[in-house]
This record gives structure tokens, C-alpha cells and sequence, in this order.
């Protein structure tokens, strides 16, 4: 990693040899080739990179990169990597995870990952469902969602994966579609990013909850519903074939966003925000909005601090500065006496 | 607490040697058993502590029980907040803490009420008359002062009035009340000290150290010290039986010497093993009692290659260490049994992907919560049979604290050497019982350097990362090495590559080989600790009731019975020997601190019938109870 000349490798030297094994149709298999594509793109090394993941559906993706990778247990992929790191933090690792390993069974090591700001790039595949166990609900289904757990409807309130992320102290949060042709740009603006970077993918099941995203990831209702966001650029979605351009703008009153429209190139005039990536403030409010709203994607808040493992190493080098590791020294330490001969002959 | 060896040397040298006509005149004891008892604020584990240090530095060998409540600051004066120190030193070797104390220091009626029954009859009392005030009375359930009544008739007792005798001696250095009233351990100490003919100079170093920040309370608790030991020296106790008593010191090795506790000398085998297999170690922890000791001590050891890391949970502990492993490093984990149970799955990961990594559990009382601060060997099972799967790993038992460091050690030549998890137990005793150890001469060590594996596969084959060595290992491939990138994870694998494999045979095959790579496992055959080979009766243990049982067998074999005493250290695998030495035997006991896993391990194993001897009272084995269980196996 030292060297930094760009590697070159094309799409296909992230391939493995084994058959990949998602059901037909599903979007985990759109997510692994924006993944192989993006990877040439970055000018990273095969072996220099790992993957780790719990336990899913999107928890089989290490086995078809050609790279390190680990399929660990269910929920416990960021503490695992969190392992790897700290053992060598010239390694460069993905985490795999999907919406009940990272908030249901693996939720605390989500939370904590974040918050220590790990190095590493977190990809969770939002399919709002448990598919690898047949489709139960999850807890990021929605209020109502009848699965074979829940013959009459989920009755609990899911959680926000980015609201969560953020929560939690994230230092980058971001969103994508797996089909979506913007996936490698949010993919690399996540690994561009030193610190934990967390990414949601709404990724459709096509088995268990085909077209749960179809509101907003749909033709029709695309332009309407999704809001791609970049730093400096205003805020804007929607288009004149949709029926209007919108904008975001803050409502002062209520110190919330409100969607105002937009005549002709004029978004400054009705007041449209300009996306300020560091802005943690507006990040809050973008990965909250509901009903009226589009669906906030890309990069949107990305602020970086220190990285926990440079914190680590830093301290690590910091306390054995001038120390020098004698083993025969330390096992001598403390209070010790000499019994020259012995004392007492019995 | 730390000082240069010289200095201290110079005060070793100081050992009174006993002349004959004073050993004549006068036999010595061969042992002393002493109890200081107090409130859990009152400093007794500190005190002692520090009358462990100057005892060992006197030359007796020692073994020491501190004995706590699992709550921090109990309200005071109350039955459950009592907190016990109890150490057993002598001029001969000394195995246990002692069965019944030879001395009680009570400073309180509390500790006094649940103290003084274990107490020899004829032994001494020492109480803090001061502290027998009626709401304390009240609060230890007493109806009457029994320092006023003939309740205590069996036992000598001096009463002293500890607390104002203390209040006078700091009383030049202008502290409050209850400030004051802190010293009192030290003034106890200091009278500890007169009647066992010990030198205070260490202990007076050591308050200068821990007080340097203020001064003020280091030369009160000095006072404090100094008055405890002229008041014994000017009191005239003798008068009320209570003389100074030198007990001489202990035939030992010559050598260097330091007392350890085993968290201590077992996190000193962590850095040892690492150091000698080569490898940085990455320690994922999180706190519990009683292992907790163990983190504290490693996250000071940076300068050796030590990562510590305080996780969010057990799990997150474990897996962290396991993903240091996959990286190269040394993953090691410790925990307590509740600890070890959250860790189990990750465990099995670490056996079904083959990662060297060694979990070290510091056995209390179960289940559940249980006996957080007391001892207890209830979790062999766990170790041994734990696990959803077929899924052995290697189990070594540490039976004293310094053999914590060996057992560590082994611990890591065993997960590096066959690329797998090690259970390492300890237990609430070992971890915070404090002896002398014989500072180890570190080149008497074979190193056993771990190299990862980076040799390319030969032209036209394929790198296969669950390939075999002679010992059934498998290859340790850092991440970062180029050309033999690979995927592991827990679901079965095939044969050599490693790939996802559901077939029948295939598992088939993966089981058989899990288990005959651990059975495989080079372990030393099993020694006969005492006695001989063969006969009428084996006494087999394992873990911390070393000490009991080897002192009981002793004494067994001192009046003539035929007994042996076989201490297992290496649980999973067991020594190829072990049956058949077992068979040699007419009778087998085998005393545990659970309801008798070892013995049914044992029945499995070889089918021999051993008998148990169970003990789970929180409080370790006395070399008593042990030798009436000889005497009626053999009866």
C-alpha cells in the first residue's frame, strides 16, 4: 500500500471462480457488478483487500470477489473486521451486511463500528425482509408487512438505516439503488472517505418483497421520488416531463425541509438548498424525510475525523516510545528478592 | 509499587537465620494462617496485600485467599459487605490459603460474626473494640456485644480500641474524621507486622509511592503503621498471651523471586507465547469479573507487540480477536463463564475457518450470574462439550498462579502450531490468589516462530487454503499476501479448497478430520505428581485445588496410606497414558469445586470408575475435607 502508483486490473480480476448462487433476478447481483466495476476504478490491490461479512443473502458476496475475504456469523461482520483492521491497517475492507445482520442481531456492533470511526467501508443491502430464512419481516419493514411471521401484519415501527448510521455518530453516510447506474460513484466517494463509511443499498428481493421500492425506484415515479444529492449543487429532483422541477428549501417557521418548485433555471429565487455535505444538521433532516418527500441518495453527509485505528497505532507507538521489549525484564518486574542460598536445612 | 531489584535485594538479605539453640528452645510453626477481616471500605484486601509483600520478602513461602463481595461499596457495617483476606505462610511448602486461620483480625462486629467459626479453637482474636458500637451490634444481627459476653470463650481475644488508637497517631496531621479513621488498616498492619517479626521498610516505600500526590496522607498512614508496631512492642500483650512469633523462612531455590497473582502471570504468558511464536498479539476484551485483571495488565505491554482493545461486548471481543487472528496476529480473548457463553458461536467459527486463538476463562460460580467474585470449576463441560456441532478444541487447566504462566505458553504453541482455538480456565482463586514465583529464566524457553504461509502453488495448480501439514494443520495466510487469495467463512468447507461443500462425504470427512487434528494434539504424557504408579488409591484433579489436594495426599502418605495424587492439566486432548494409568489404580477420587464434570469426562473416556468429591461453596477446598475423603476411600 505504500507504493502508490495506481494497480491496474479490469472488472473481470474481481471475479472469482464460483457460482454465484442469489436467487434469479436479485438485485445482489446488480450490487456485485457495480462492486467489480467500481474496484478498478479505486487502483487498489486484489490482496490487499478484504471482505468481510455476517450472515444472508448479501453475506455470500465475499465469495465471488476475488479478494481476501471472510463469511463470519450473523451480525458480528463489523467487530470481526474491526479485528482485521487493528491487526493491519494497511489493509483496505468492505463489510457486507444486510438490514437484520447490522440492525437487528448486529446492531450494537454497528453502532459502535460507526462510532469508533473504523476505517472501512460498510455496505448494508436494505431488502427490507429476511430472505435467506424465507422472507419473515425485518426491522426496517414497514408498519404492516405480512410475512410468515407476521400472517397479520408487522405491528412495530422500523428503524432508518442512515437515521441509525448517523445516530450513531457516522462520519459519511450515503444511499443507493442497486440497479442504479449512480451506485459506483456513491461506492467510491465511500472508499475515498477515511473513516467508517456507511452506505444503504435498497436492494430489491425479488422472492419475498419484490418492488417494495418500486414507489421511488420504478420508471414512472423515479424523477419524482428519488433526490440525488452533491456536494455544492442545489438540491433539486423532479423534471418538466414529471410534471415540474421541485426543489428542497427550508421552512423557517418549522425548522424543517419543504419542497418548493422551481420555474424555468430559477432554484435560487424559491429558495432551493445547496447540498453542503458537512453539514450534519441537514444530513438529519435529508435521511428523515417521509411522506411528500422524495428519497435522499448519494453522498449525504460526509465529514471526516480521525480514524480509530490510526488512534490506536498512534497510542500504541506513542506508550512503547524509548520502552525496549525484554522479556526477561518484564517477567522481573515489580518487587522482587534474591534467596541466595537456602535458609533453613530441615 | 515498583522498585529497582537491587534495592530490595539488600532487605532480603536481612532473614533472620534461627540458631539451633533457639529452634531448640523454642519450635517454631511450620505455618500460620491469618485473617484480616473489615468492611469492603475498610482496605483489607490492600492490607492484605502488603502483609503478603513483606511476608514473602521475609523468605516463608505463602498462599494467599482474598475473599470480597461482588459489591463495590456494601453499606457499611453489614453482614454481606464483608471483606476477607486470609494468607497462609511458613517455613515449609505452602500449597493452600490454609484450612482454619491461626489468627482473626475483626475490625468490625460484621467480620467478626462471619469470620470467627472458621477460626482454630485457641486461636486469637484481634477486634476493633471501637467499632462495637450498638448501631454496629444492630447491624451485624448481635443481641448483645460479644466481646462483653463468654460467647467468644474458645478463642483468645485481645480487644483493642483500633479506631481511637489510630485517631491519636494521625492526629498531628490535621485530617478529618474520616480520613483519619482510613488508617486504620494501616495500624493493623503495622501491629501485624510487630507479631511476626516483619520489616515495615517496603511498606513504607510503597505509601510514599502510592500517596506521592499528597504527602500529607502518606505520613499519616506511616503513623499509623509505626504506632500499630511500637504498640505492639510497648502494649506488654504478652501478658494477654500474645506473643511475637517469628516463623522462619522457607527452604526454596535459590533465585530471584517476585509474588504474582495468576492474572498476572497468565497475561505475562500471553506476552511470552507471542513473543516466542513470533506474533504481535491482538487481546479483544471486555470487563467481567474475575477476568478483568487480565486486560488491565496486557494494556500496559504495548512496547511488547500488544493491541489491547475493549470491545463493545463478549462477542464483539471474540470476534475482533478472531479477525486479528485471520490477519496474522495472536487473537486472544478472556472472559468468565457468563462471558465464554456469549463467545461460543464465535468460537466455533474460529474451529469450523481454523484460526489459532486462545480464550482464557477465569471460572467463577454459576449459573447465570452466580458467585461473581467466588470461585468455582463448574465450567468444564462448557469448555470441553459446549459447542452446537461437533466441534472439539484444545482445554489446558492452570493449578496454581504461577502456573498460569507455563499454561499460557501452551495455550499459544498449541492455537499456533495446530491452527486452532485453546480454552485456557482459570478461576476466581487463581486469578486474585498471590504467591511466590521463581522468576523464570526466559532462554530455558524453545521458541516455536510461526511463519505465514506465502509460497506460491506450483505452475498449473491451484493454492489450497484447507490444505494439510503432518499435523493436520492448515496453511496461515495473511491478507496482503499476493497470489493466494482465498474466502473462508463458517459454512462447511471442502476438503482443500475450502470452498462451500454440502455434500455428504464431504462433511463426513471434515468432522473426522476437525476431531483427529485435536485428538492428534502433542500432549505430555500424564506425570504422578505423588506417590507412586499404580495402587490402592489416585487422587485426580485438575485447576486450582492443586494445592489441597497435593498437602492432603501428603499427609495421607505420612501416615502410611497408599495414595497417589495425578493433577490433569491438559483436559482436551488427555495424555495418551492417562487411561491406562488410571486402570493401575483400585480406587479413583477425584475432588472438583462443581458437581463432578472431571469424573464424568473421565468415566466417558475410559470407562473407570471414579468417584467424585464435590465442593461448591464459593470458597476453595481445605486440605481437611480432602484427606477425610482418602481416609474413607480407603477405609
Amino acid at each position: 500500500m505504500n507504493d502508490l502508483t495506481p494497480i491496474k486490473t479490469t472488472p473481470k480480476d474481481w471475479e472469482t471462480d464460483q457460482e454465484v448462487r442469489w436467487c434469479p433476478g436479485c438485485g445482489d447481483y446488480a450490487v456485485l457488478k457495480a462492486v467489480q466495476r467500481t474496484m478498478p476504478e479505486l487502483g487498489v490491490k486484489p490482496e490487499n483487500t478484504v471482505f468481510v461479512s455476517g450472515i444472508g443473502c448479501s453475506s455470500r458476496f465475499p465469495y465471488y470477489m476475488e479478494t481476501y475475504g471472510f463469511h463470519t456469523i450473523h451480525g458480528r461482520a463489523p467487530a470481526v473486521a474491526t479485528g482485521v483492521k487493528l491487526a493491519n491497517p494497511e489493509l483496505d475492507v468492505w463489510i457486507i451486511t444486510g438490514d437484520g445482520d447490522a440492525l437487528s442481531i448486529g446492531g450494537n456492533h454497528t453502532m459502535h463500528l460507526l462510532r469508533r470511526n473504523l476505517n472501512c467501508q460498510l455496505l448494508l443491502f436494505n431488502n427490507e425482509i429476511y430472505g435467506l430464512t424465507k422472507g419473515q419481516y425485518s426491522p426496517t419493514s414497514r408498519v404492516g408487512t405480512r410475512s410468515p411471521s407476521t400472517p397479520f401484519g408487522s405491528v412495530d415501527r422500523p428503524a432508518s438505516p442512515c437515521a441509525f448510521a448517523l445516530g450513531a455518530g457516522a462520519r459519511f453516510v450515503a444511499r443507493g439503488i442497486d440497479v442504479h447506474k449512480n451506485l459506483p460513484t456513491v461506492l467510491k466517494a465511500a472508499h475515498a472517505h477515511q473513516g467508517a463509511a456507511f452506505l444503504e443499498i435498497y436492494q430489491n428481493c425479488i422472492v419475498y418483497n419484490d418492488d417494495v421500492f418500486a414507489p421511488f425506484t420504478a420508471k414512472p415515479s423515479a424523477a419524482m421520488g428519488q433526490l440525488w444529492l452533491e456536494h455544492g449543487k442545489p438540491m433539486l429532483f423532479g423534471s418538466e416531463k414529471a410534471g415540474g422541477v421541485k426543489g428542497i428549501a427550508l421552512d423557517r417557521e418549522a425548522l424543517a425541509l419543504k419542497v418548493v418548485d422551481v420555474v424555468g433555471d430559477d432554484w435560487e429565487s424559491a429558495g432551493v438548498l445547496v447540498h453542503d455535505q458537512t453539514n450534519r444538521s441537514v444530513a438529519h433532516m435529508l435521511v428523515e424525510l417521509g411522506e411528500g418527500f422524495p428519497v435522499a441518495l448519494g453522498v449525504i453527509y460526509d465529514d471526516p475525523r480521525p480514524t480509530f485505528e490510526s488512534a490506536v497505532v498512534a497510542q500504541n507507538k506513542a506508550a512503547s516510545e524509548g520502552k525496549v521489549a525484554d522479556l526477561q525484564k518484564l517477567v522481573s518486574k515489580g518487587q522482587t528478592w534474591q534467596v541466595e542460598k537456602e535458609p533453613r536445612v530441615e | 509499587m515498583q522498585k529497582s531489584a537491587g534495592n530490595v535485594t539488600s532487605m532480603a538479605t536481612a532473614i533472620h537465620e534461627v540458631t539451633p539453640q533457639e529452634a531448640a528452645a523454642n519450635p517454631p510453626p511450620e505455618a500460620v494462617v491469618v485473617r484480616f477481616a473489615g468492611d469492603s471500605g475498610d482496605g483489607m484486601q490492600l492490607t492484605g496485600g502488603q502483609f503478603t509483600l513483606s511476608t514473602a520478602l521475609a523468605g516463608n513461602d505463602l498462599a494467599t485467599f482474598p475473599d470480597f463481595p461482588a459489591e463495590i461499596r456494601a453499606p457499611q457495617g453489614t453482614l454481606f459487605g464483608v471483606s476477607a483476606f486470609q494468607i497462609n505462610f511458613g517455613s515449609a511448602a505452602i500449597e493452600t490459603a490454609g484450612d482454619q486461620p491461626d489468627v482473626l483480625i475483626a475490625m468490625n462486629p460484621a467480620a467478626l460474626k462471619t469470620n470467627v467459626d472458621a477460626l482454630k479453637p485457641g486461636g486469637l482474636i484481634i477486634a476493633d473494640e471501637g467499632e462495637f458500637g450498638q448501631r454496629n451490634l444492630d447491624k451485624a444481627k448481635y443481641d448483645a456485644n460479644p466481646l462483653e459476653d463468654e460467647s467468644l470463650g474458645k478463642w483468645q481475644l485481645l480487644k483493642l480500641n483500633i479506631s481511637q488508637l489510630t485517631l491519636d497517631a494521625v492526629k498531628p496531621f490535621g485530617l478529618g474524621n474520616k480520613e483519619a479513621l482510613r488508617c486504620k488498616n494501616m495500624w493493623t498492619l503495622g501491629l501485624a507486622l510487630w507479631m511476626f517479626d516483619r520489616d515495615r521498610a517496603p511498606i513504607v516505600d510503597w505509601l510514599k509511592t502510592k500517596f506521592a500526590k499528597a504527602p500529607e496522607l502518606a505520613e499519616a498512614n506511616i503513623a499509623a503503621l509505626n504506632a500499630g508496631h511500637a504498640y505492639g512492642e510497648t502494649a506488654e500483650l504478652g501478658a494477654q498471651g500474645v506473643g511475637q512469633l517469628h516463623v522462619p523462612a522457607a527452604p526454596v531455590e535459590p533465585g530471584l523471586y517476585r509474588t504474582v497473582t495468576g492474572a498476572e502471570s497468565l497475561s505475562l504468558g500471553l506476552v511470552a507465547g507471542a513473543q516466542l511464536a513470533s506474533l504481535p498479539m491482538f487481546f479483544g476484551g471486555y470487563p467481567i469479573t474475575p477476568a478483568s485483571a487480565i486486560l488491565h495488565t496486557l494494556s500496559r505491554y504495548k512496547e511488547y507487540g500488544v493491541t489491547t482493545f475493549q470491545a463493545e461486548d463478549e462477542i464483539a471481543a471474540v470476534a475482533s480477536a478472531l479477525g486479528s487472528s485471520y490477519a496474522g496476529s495472536l487473537g486472544v480473548t478472556c472472559s468468565s463463564g457468563p462471558g465464554i457463553a456469549l463467545k461460543t458461536e464465535a468460537i466455533g467459527l474460529a474451529i469450523m475457518t481454523e484460526l489459532p486463538l486462545v480464550i482464557v476463562n477465569a471460572q467463577r460460580g454459576g449459573p447465570s450470574t452466580g458467585l461473581p467474585t467466588k470461585t468455582e470449576q463448574s465450567d468444564l463441560y462448557q469448555a470441553v462439550y459446549g459447542r452446537n456441532g461437533d466441534a472439539p478444541l484444545p482445554v489446558i487447566a492452570a493449578r496454581s498462579a504461577a502456573d498460569c504462566f507455563d499454561c499460557a505458553i501452551e495455550a499459544v504453541r498449541i492455537a499456533t502450531q495446530y491452527m486452532t482455538p485453546v480454552m485456557l480456565l482459570t478461576d476466581g482463586y487463581l486469578q486474585n490468589a498471590a504467591e511466590p514465583w521463581k522468576v523464570p529464566d526466559m532462554s530455558g524457553y524453545a521458541p516455536f516462530p510461526v511463519t505465514h504461509h506465502t509460497a506460491q502453488p506450483a505452475e498449473g495448480e491451484k493454492f489450497l487454503p484447507y490444505g494439510r501439514d503432518n499435523k493436520l494443520s492448515r496453511p496461515w495466510v495473511k491478507p496482503g499476501t499476493p497470489g493466494l487469495l482465498h474466502r473462508i467463512g463458517g459454512i462447511e468447507k471442502q476438503l482443500g479448497t475450502g470452498n462451500i461443500e454440502y455434500s455428504p462425504a464431504n462433511h463426513q470427512a471434515m468432522t473426522d478430520l476437525r476431531q483427529n487434528k485435536v485428538a492428534g494434539i502433542d500432549v505430555p504424557d500424564q506425570a504422578v505428581e505423588l506417590g507412586e504408579e499404580g495402587g490402592k488409591l489416585v487422587v485426580v484433579g485438575w485447576g486450582s485445588t492443586y494445592g489441597p489436594i497435593h498437602q492432603a495426599v501428603r499427609r495421607a502418605r505420612k501416615m502410611g496410606l497408599d495414595v497417589a495424587h495425578v493433577h490433569i492439566r491438559h483436559i482436551w486432548p488427555m495424555p495418551k497414558n492417562l487411561g491406562d494409568l488410571l486402570r493401575g489404580y483400585e480406587n479413583i477420587l477425584v475432588p472438583e469445586m462443581n458437581t463432578g464434570q472431571l469424573k464424568t469426562v473421565l468415566r466417558d473416556q475410559f470407562l473407570v470408575d471414579a468417584k467424585p468429591l464435590n465442593k461448591v461453596s464459593g470458597q476453595p477446598f481445605r486440605i481437611a475435607e480432602i484427606e477425610d475423603a482418602i481416609e474413607s476411600a480407603l477405609a
